[in-house]
Parts: C-alpha cells; sequence; structure tokens
C-alpha cells in the first residue's frame, strides 16, 4: 500500500516536474532567442519577467475556442490531447537521481519504474507522438495542416529508424534495455558518449528531428505552411500542442543526459557525500543540471541553423544517418568482438 | 569599384570532404551565436530608459510666456503663413481692460490649434515667429485612439506658468542676435 502511494507521489511529482520544465522552458527560449540576437527578451511580468509563463498561459486559456466548420470534431479535440498524453508518459521511464536509502534500509527511487525494456518503451511512446500530430493536422481539414502533418509523420518515421538503430549500438555496448542500468553502468566519467561519439551525435540530429524543432521543424514551418498542423488551433489547444513540443524537448534532453551523458553520475562528487538524503538530492540536482544544458543546446541550435528543404531533410536522413548508424554498430560489434577475446 | 572590402568572389566548386560534413561549418555558426550571448544588448528599456534625444529635436510645440507669465504670442499668424503644412490656425481676439496680466500686447490669440496629424515638425513656424513666442520642444506628441485628439489647442501648447519648459538649447543664433537689439526689448 506505501508502496502505491510513494508510486503515485512519484508520477505527480514527475508529471508536474514536466509541465513545470516546459512551462519554463518557453520562457527560457524567448529570453535565450533574445540574447543570442542581442535583445533583452521578457522582462516585464515579475523580476527579469520570471512570471511570463504565467501570463503566457493564462492568455492561452482566454482565448476564444474555435473549431472549423467543417472539422472532424472528436479527432480535432484528440490531437492535442494524444500530443500532451504522449509528452508527459515518457518520463516514467527516466531515473532522475540515485535511490533514496533510509535507515532501514528501504530503497526509494528516484524513477518512477525501471522496466527491463524502457528503452523499448521510450521509443513505443514517442513514435505514438506522431498520431497526435497526425490526427491534428488531418482533422482540421487544411491544406497547410494536412501538408504539416504529412511532413511531421516521414519526418518522424525517418529519423526513427536513424535514432533507433544509434541506440542499438549503445545497447549493445550496455547489454541491457533498462535505463536505470545504463545509468549505473556510467559511473564516474565512463559516459556512453566516450565510447559512442558517433552514435551520440546521430542521436542528437534524430532527437532534433525527433521534437520537430529548428533546423527540423518543417512540420509548423511559418515560412511555408502558415502554423503547419496547428494552423487551425486556436485557444489551448494550441497551447497543448505548443507545451507536449517543450515537454519532449525536455525528456529528449533527459534521454540524452540519461543514456550518454552519465545521468546522475558525476565524477568525483559522490566521493564526498556520504548522507543518503544528499545523495538523492545532489544526483536529482546533477541530472537536471545535464538536462538544463541540453535544453539550452536545443534552443541554441535553433537559433542557430535555418531550416533544412525538405528533400535535403529526408536526403540527410535515409542516405546519411541510416548508413552511419549502421555503420557505426558495425564498428560497435567489431570492437566488442575483439575486446572479448 | 569596390565599396567595401567584403566582396567576396563566389566560386562553384566541389566541397572538400570536411565542407561536405557540415559539422564546422556548424559548430562555427554556434560560436558566433554564442559570443552574442554576451555581447551588450541593444535593447533601450523604453519607459524606465529613454535614448538622448538631439538637443535640437523638433517635437510638441510649447507657446512660450514671457517673464510675468503673460503670453507672447499676438496672433500675427505668420506662423500659420510659414506652415508648409498648414497645420496651424488661429482667432485673434483684443486685450480688454484688467488683462494685461494674461497677454502683453493688446492682441492675443483666443484660439490658436495645431493639427499634430498634419504637422512635419519642420520648424518654421518657431523660425517665422517675432515674438518668441512659439517653440518646437524635445517632448513627444502622445498617441491616441481618435483623430479629433490630435488638434492640440492652447490647452496643450501654452506653457504652464509654474512649470516652465526650457527651449534655451533651441535658442539659434539668429534668436540670441535678435534679442541683442535694443528695439525688440519687449522680446526679453
Amino acid at each position: 500500500m506505501e508502496w502505491i502511494l510513494y508510486k503515485t507521489i512519484l508520477v505527480v511529482c514527475v508529471f508536474g516536474l514536466s509541465l513545470f520544465v516546459a512551462m519554463y522552458s518557453t520562457y527560457a527560449e524567448r529570453k535565450v532567442a533574445a540574447f543570442l540576437q542581442d535583445r533583452l527578451g521578457p522582462n516585464r511580468a515579475g523580476p527579469f519577467g520570471i512570471l511570463q509563463p504565467l501570463a503566457d498561459g493564462v492568455k492561452m486559456f482566454m482565448k476564444e475556442e474555435i473549431i472549423p466548420q467543417n472539422a472532424n470534431r472528436w479527432l480535432f479535440v484528440l490531437g492535442p490531447g494524444i500530443a500532451m498524453f504522449t509528452a508527459c508518459m515518457t518520463g516514467a521511464v527516466i531515473p532522475w537521481g540515485k535511490d533514496f536509502v533510509n535507515a532501514e534500509g528501504v530503497h526509494f527511487p528516484l524513477q518512477v519504474t525501471d522496466v527491463n525494456i524502457g528503452l523499448l518503451y521510450l521509443f513505443g511512446v514517442v513514435s505514438i507522438g506522431v498520431y497526435g500530430i497526425m490526427i491534428g493536422g488531418w482533422a482540421s481539414n487544411n491544406k497547410y495542416s494536412l501538408l504539416g502533418a504529412l511532413r511531421a509523420s516521414s519526418q518522424m518515421i525517418s529519423y526513427e529508424l536513424a535514432m533507433g538503430l544509434s541506440i542499438i549500438a549503445l545497447v549493445m555496448l550496455s547489454g541491457t534495455l533498462s535505463v536505470g542500468e545504463i545509468v549505473e553502468q556510467q559511473q564516474g566519467w565512463r559516459w556512453n558518449v566516450l565510447y559512442q561519439p558517433l552514435g551520440f551525435l546521430i542521436f542528437l540530429i534524430c532527437a532534433f528531428a525527433e521534437t520537430n524543432r529548428a533546423p527540423f521543424d518543417l512540420p509548423e514551418c511559418e515560412t511555408e505552411l502558415v502554423g503547419g498542423y496547428h494552423t487551425e488551433y486556436s485557444s489551448m489547444k494550441l497551447g497543448f500542442f505548443l507545451f507536449a513540443e517543450y515537454i519532449n524537448m525536455f525528456i529528449s534532453a533527459a534521454v540524452i543526459s540519461t543514456l550518454y551523458f552519465g545521468g546522475y553520475n558525476f565524477p568525483f562528487v559522490y566521493k564526498y557525500i556520504t548522507d543518503p538524503l544528499w545523495v538523492s538530492v545532489v544526483s536529482f540536482v546533477v541530472t537536471m543540471m545535464k538536462v538544463s544544458f541540453f535544453i539550452f543546446v536545443f534552443m541554441w541550435v535553433r537559433w542557430t541553423l535555418p531550416r533544412f528543404r525538405y528533400d535535403q531533410l529526408m536526403h540527410l536522413g535515409w542516405k546519411v544517418l541510416i548508413p552511419l548508424s549502421i555503420i557505426n554498430i558495425l564498428i560497435t560489434g567489431v570492437v566488442l568482438l575483439v575486446r572479448n577475446l | 569599384m569596390n565599396l567595401t572590402n567584403r566582396s567576396v568572389v563566389v566560386v562553384k566548386k566541389e566541397m572538400t570532404f570536411l565542407e561536405k560534413l557540415y559539422l564546422p561549418a556548424i559548430l562555427g555558426g554556434m560560436w558566433i551565436t554564442i559570443r552574442h550571448l554576451f555581447k551588450k544588448k541593444a535593447t533601450v528599456n523604453y519607459p524606465e530608459e529613454k535614448r538622448p534625444m538631439s538637443k535640437t529635436f523638433r517635437g510638441h510645440h510649447v507657446l512660450k510666456l514671457d517673464e510675468q507669465g503673460r503670453e507672447r504670442c499676438t496672433a500675427c499668424g505668420l506662423c500659420a503663413v510659414a506652415c508648409p503644412a498648414e497645420a496651424i490656425t488661429m482667432v485673434s481676439a483684443e486685450r480688454k481692460p484688467g488683462e494685461e496680466h494674461l497677454y502683453r500686447e493688446e492682441k492675443y490669440a483666443s484660439v490658436y490649434e495645431i493639427n499634430m496629424l498634419r504637422c512635419i515638425f519642420c520648424g518654421d513656424c518657431e523660425e517665422a515667429c517675432p515674438k518668441e513666442a512659439i517653440f518646437l520642444t524635445d517632448r513627444l506628441v502622445d498617441a491616441d485612439y481618435k483623430r479629433g485628439t490630435f488638434v492640440y489647442g492652447k490647452d496643450k501648447l501654452t506653457e504652464k506658468p509654474d512649470k516652465p519648459i526650457d527651449v534655451s538649447p533651441r535658442q539659434t543664433k539668429e534668436v540670441l542676435e535678435f534679442k541683442k537689439n535694443k528695439k525688440f526689448a519687449h522680446n526679453n
């Protein structure tokens, strides 16, 4: 019973964390964008504009809700729901910190569930995410939305392949699909990125494409498709789509830092901290620092690179990243074989 | 002729392997943007922080009062004649006995209006004025929702006796020369 209660609290915490980080990612995005462009960004709502996300949220709620006449109402509402739902689900398998062990030796993990196929679960849920965009874009009954949805689905499917292949090399190296174990293996400096630099690069590029962010934001590219799949959306349904994108970005950053950058591991830190509570707190802080850094990288790239053309995108996905990741698998296999001889 | 030394001759050559990777170029771009993160920001936080204006900025007009708080304007109409945008209209009136503390001379403008939507802020009215009554100041004309409100009457143009508006930076060489002339001593 207590176990269920603890897990429930943890789920709520992770959910809240995702929403909170996503909320402040919108603020951070605007600030980073502004600073990279020699501007100041939002600074009117509260000190340094810290209340800006609240103001934006209120604005989203107050806006008029419009459902186009010829839209499929049921699917039109379902689309953003799925996008949001899948975005929130992925946080479950990510270890946010080291287990807290109390005096009686009971473990309180900071990971909602360490399923032994955690990586597969992650990929499964992420691939469902495309349905939200597809359904939303299709149900809008608008050519721009449809084109955006088509682009989103083909882009996400193409890049999922390369992403999965880059992960296979990682799985070969660590010999497990459980995210918790993968993190445990990367103690100290033994971060996977040092063993899988090419895999990391492929994964990073695919993560940009999977979250539909620049330079791969073709599904919503304003210059060609008005707003892409969310052209017809308004009010909080639009908010859901945008919010789901930010949650996805947060989860992607978390996945990158857990799979390739050691998650809560940080060299030297745990030698000096022995108190179990502090170990958990510090490990959580370390994770969040890495995650924040990668969220920043997402934004940094967005405000640096111009958008791909669609054929270039497909070219990169199918003709470059997939062969590269297969080569990466081959090299990893050979190295593993030689090492085990 | 080269206007700058930044022009580059475009050559369409095969990209080298390193260029084909794009990664060095991407990293270079990211290096450029990250440097901008720490650069001085161009933004001016407007209501709190104002960009310095030229000393001779030509904005919202003022009808000056003399030292005794009397209106200098005598409704001669020279400003209206000089105005290329025909923004100024006035109605003159005769000073009644007992109004000497309000108007300096026998004739004054009972109505003096400038249409701020017509005004091009050229400053010709200021130049035309023989009484140094009208000056342009560094104040901005406020935005509003209705056009009618942009016809400024004396209520908005005349300076308040308790709040004099400094126009000394706008006293041009000609104005100062004019003031030196004893014949126009009443203009001081």
